[in-house]
């Protein structure tokens, strides 16, 4: 890493990443220019027909929520896409790095401003393609396109799921059109299809944010580069089923189905894995953990109803997205200049690196909630919102304080782990990276004391707008420095010093959670593993016995999927009858039908080729016959042609195969089956017939073609007129497929054997 | 007379079905060739048999007046025969080329059947603890 310098592509890196800055730039700009209007109360929208007929419109809006969400996408766009210049300097293919990355932005801004919901889950899917592509980034590394697999099915599965409940709300009366949602949400809630669009929505959500039980994608997806890890999986895109969640929360939320899933679902996904954040020696590993205890945090305040609880939600999300994004860049930081970001062999790097020091602490202490920064305001209204819960507020306060605690150890464990203490002997020296890479974490850190020190301004311009656009009530939202001596503050007390007995303990605690881990029976990532490995083996058994070679299971399949398709709406209908002929008028056609038939059964007893032969010359001899006794010697002299030059090729081909008599017979029980599919064809295309007899003839195009094959064509004979006038286009195709197949009949004749 | 014509399509087309399912490919051309016939009938037949008179336009007339047999399945079963024709060419090749490669005729030999792409999974892990 440090021969970048030296590259040549080191420069036109860094000319990409400030060039293409510009347009998350540009989008952030324009949100800065909404922003006094919507943090008003203001909606902006507008809206183009796509497909009206499915009720598929580009219609998009932006309200305080979506204003949330858009600045944290655009800012944390702006300062990624500067950090990647520097982070991605000497790459190779940092053309297709910043396409990935800012489709993937835009996909997110897709997300958060849509207004419609099969809009928005074009975008939603259009996220998880390009988490998978920024993902598995490193293709040559086997190990990241696993991840990048495993993050696709597990998002893909979920954004299916999704769709279905798209598809079942529209069913269940509910409109496509998210904006209308605000108050119609209570007969949806009541409709018998809830459960299932509750099911599908939130499985949507949870996969997408990486809760129990699909938390195990998002710490295998930091195989991606750094600034993706911090963009993606830090601010944005996990961040889209939290939003999900908000933007459904006044449509299906406040059931008791709703707020059980989400309270447990999120408390238990909140400690379980900030009890894992210290297994791993990574810090990027780490953070990932820290990540799904915020989306867990989230997910249980979501299950709320009242002001207080969502408050809290939509706080923290901003809390979270700025000390989560600044630490992941500070890590990314650490990794270019040391080229490790293994806790156990780093220490000391706060001389060399003031900058990302001090941007660091100002993350960790956000982080772990100190007085002054805004972590302490979200510690503070995560707790009076746990308290308010309507449902289960204890276990969701004990949730609360244990995994704010954790987080507050994992803090001091980031901080301090790679920044004090003594510098590693292994360790070159370090400094500081070039002002595009340190300015995102400075940025983001010293935001988190801006905010915490100016609550009021926040509350006001930000998170009030945000709450009421998915809080049909509008209760006031305000956030305070300080909020009194009141429960919270005994609970932000506990938790600083349980905080500090985790850091002391963290080794062996750290030991012990990864052990349990291990010793659970059934883990979830290991059952994805073993799925997809019975998954891919039983598609494997039924390809092969599906596609097994066999001519004779081939066409087993085919005709009894023809005769159960046909014989079924035919036995429907009862039996078909057709009156008998007058045999006196038809008596030598009798006779050729005859022959036909004698000359079938010639064919099908024949013990060597010239029996065969014989026979299939006799049918085909017969059938022209029948074409000329019934008005059609055109096709009859056709017909008489082409079966002697059929005779004359099968008999020269013939001669150069194996004789009939060679052939193995095939044993009395296939040859029972096969007799008995035959039968069942040969009924099927007969009573096929005789159905279609039944029915009146429609001449009208015949009609026509009397009509006009004179007048428009000049030609008297009028099925020689069809064939080269009217469908010319048809027989030019039968033209070809003659010419086709004698070219390649030709090809495989003349085929020589090739020199060795 | 149009019933015993349906009878026949079906007695033709199983006797084709029976030597195509034979396993001796050189019983399948024959079956291909008996189908042909088949359909070609079935064709003609779903047209209706009312008249012996061919469609041609008398001279003099400008339209066809009086009654004649139906024109247009005629002019899809001539279009079917060449076809027809054209495949059973092909196929006899095909097969006069495959017994020249692989000395055998018979459909359930080994030698003529697809070889399944051996361990598609591969790059998948067999289960194994790890990573929750």
């Amino acid at each position: 890493m440090a021969s970048a310098k030296t590259d040549p592509h080191a420069s036109g890196t860094a000319r990409i990443g400030l060039y293409s800055s510009l347009l998350p730039l540009g989008l952030l700009i324009g949100l800065f220019y909404c922003w006094p209007a919507v943090a008003a109360g203001k909606v902006i929208s507008v809206s183009y027909p796509w497909m009206p007929s499915l009720d598929l419109y580009l219609s998009f809006r932006l309200d305080g929520l979506s204003l949330l969400f858009g600045l944290i996408i655009c800012g944390a766009g702006v300062l990624v896409t500067l950090y990647s210049a520097g982070y991605m300097a000497g790459h190779p293919q940092t053309g297709r790095y910043f396409f990935f990355l800012h489709s993937f932005m835009l996909s997110m801004l897709g997300i958060v401003t849509a207004d419609n919901l099969l809009l928005l889950f074009v975008c939603w899917e259009g996220t998880t393609v390009f988490s998978y592509l920024l993902i598995g980034f490193d293709h040559e590394s086997g190990k990241a396109r696993d991840n990048a697999r495993q993050a696709l099915l597990v998002t893909g599965a979920g954004g299916l799921a999704l769709l279905i409940g798209i598809l079942l709300l529209k069913l269940a009366g509910g409109s496509y059109t998210i904006s209308h949602w605000m108050d119609g949400g209570g007969t949806i809630r009541a409709h018998s299809l809830y459960p299932f669009i509750l099911i599908t929505v939130l499985l949507g959500a949870f996969t997408k944010s990486a809760q129990f039980p699909f938390h195990f994608w998002l710490p295998n997806a930091m195989s991606a580069p750094t600034p993706i890890s911090a963009f993606l999986h830090a601010a944005t895109m996990v961040k889209a089923g939290i939003y999900l969640l908000m933007r459904f929360h006044p449509l299906l939320g406040g059931t008791t189905a709703w707020m059980c899933t989400l309270v447990i679902v999120g408390g238990l996904t909140a400690v379980w894995s900030a009890l894992q954040a210290f297994g791993p020696l990574d810090l990027k590993r780490v953070l990932a953990f820290t990540t799904t205890m915020a989306l867990g945090m989230m997910t249980m305040f979501l299950g709320g109803q009242s002001a207080p609880v969502l408050t809290a939600a939509a706080t923290f999300l901003l809390v979270h997205a700025l000390y989560k994004a600044a630490l992941f860049l500070a890590v990314g930081i650490i990794d270019h200049e040391t080229g490790t970001r293994q806790l156990d062999r780093l220490g000391g790097l706060g001389r060399g690196m003031p900058l990302t020091a001090l941007a660091v602490a100002a993350a960790a202490c956000s982080m772990a909630g100190f007085p002054l920064f805004f972590g302490f305001i979200g510690k503070e209204i995560m707790y009076a919102g746990a308290l308010a819960e309507d449902m289960f507020p204890q276990f969701a306060t004990v949730a609360a304080v244990l995994a704010n605690a954790l987080m507050t150890a994992v803090a001091a464990v980031v901080l301090l782990g790679p920044f004090a203490g003594r510098r590693p002997s292994a360790l070159p020296a370090v400094h500081d990276p070039s002002w595009t890479m340190w300015l995102g974490p400075v940025i983001l850190g010293m935001l988190g004391i801006v905010f915490g020190v100016n609550p009021e301004w926040v509350s006001a311009y930000i998170i009030q707008p945000a709450v009421w656009a998915f809080h049909p009530a509008r209760e006031e939202v305000l956030l305070t420095l300080f909020h009194g001596f009141n429960m919270p503050l005994l609970l932000s007390a506990v938790t600083l010093s349980l905080g500090a007995l985790f850091y002391g303990v963290r080794r062996p605690l750290g030991r012990m959670i990864t052990s349990i881990a291990e010793r659970l029976p059934l883990s979830a990532g290991g059952s994805y593993d073993t799925g997809l490995y019975w998954f891919l083996k039983g598609a494997k058994g039924i390809t092969r016995r599906l596609q097994n070679g066999s001519l004779h299971s081939y066409m087993t399949i085919i005709l009894l999927v023809l005769v159960a398709a046909v014989a079924w709406p035919w036995m429907q209908r009862g039996v078909l009858t057709h009156p008998w002929p007058n045999l006196g008028d038809h008596f030598a056609a009798i006779g050729v039908v005859l022959v036909i038939g004698a000359a079938t059964l010639v064919v099908l007893a024949a013990k060597n080729r010239l029996m065969a032969i014989g026979g299939l010359g006799a049918v085909g001899t017969g059938v022209a016959l029948i074409f000329l006794m019934f008005g059609a010697p055109d096709i009859a002299l056709t017909q008489l042609l082409i079966e002697t030059l059929t005779l004359i090729i099968v008999s020269l081909v013939l001669l150069r195969l194996p004789p009939l008599e060679a052939a193995k017979k095939r044993r009395a029980y296939r040859r029972v089956m096969d007799g008995a599919l035959a039968l069942g064809a040969g009924w099927v295309m007969a009573s096929l017939l005789m159905g279609v007899l039944q029915h009146p003839l429609d001449r009208s195009l015949t009609a026509f073609f009397e009509g006009h094959s004179y007048l428009a064509a000049h030609g008297r004979n009028i099925v020689n007129v069809i064939l080269v006038d009217f469908r010319a286009l048809d027989t030019f195709g039968e033209i070809t497929v003659v010419v086709l197949a004698a070219w390649a009949g030709v090809a495989l004749i003349r085929k020589t054997k090739e020199p060795s | 007379m149009e019933g015993v014509l349906a009878l026949l399509v079906g007695l033709v087309f199983a006797a084709a079905i029976y030597l195509m399912l034979s396993g001796v490919l050189v019983r399948f051309v024959f079956g291909f060739a008996l189908a042909s016939n088949a359909v070609n009938l079935l064709i003609f037949t779903a047209g209706r048999l009312a008249h012996d008179r061919p469609p041609l336009i008398s001279v003099g007339q400008e339209v066809l007046s009086e009654p004649a047999a139906n024109a247009l399945p005629q002019a899809l079963i001539l279009t079917a025969i060449v076809i027809g024709f054209a495949m059973l060419t092909f196929l006899l090749v095909l097969l006069y080329r495959t017994y020249a490669e692989t000395g055998t005729l018979n459909a359930d030999d080994p030698r003529l059947m697809d070889e399944m792409q051996e361990d598609d999974t591969r790059g998948t892990h067999p289960p194994e603890r790890g990573a929750a």
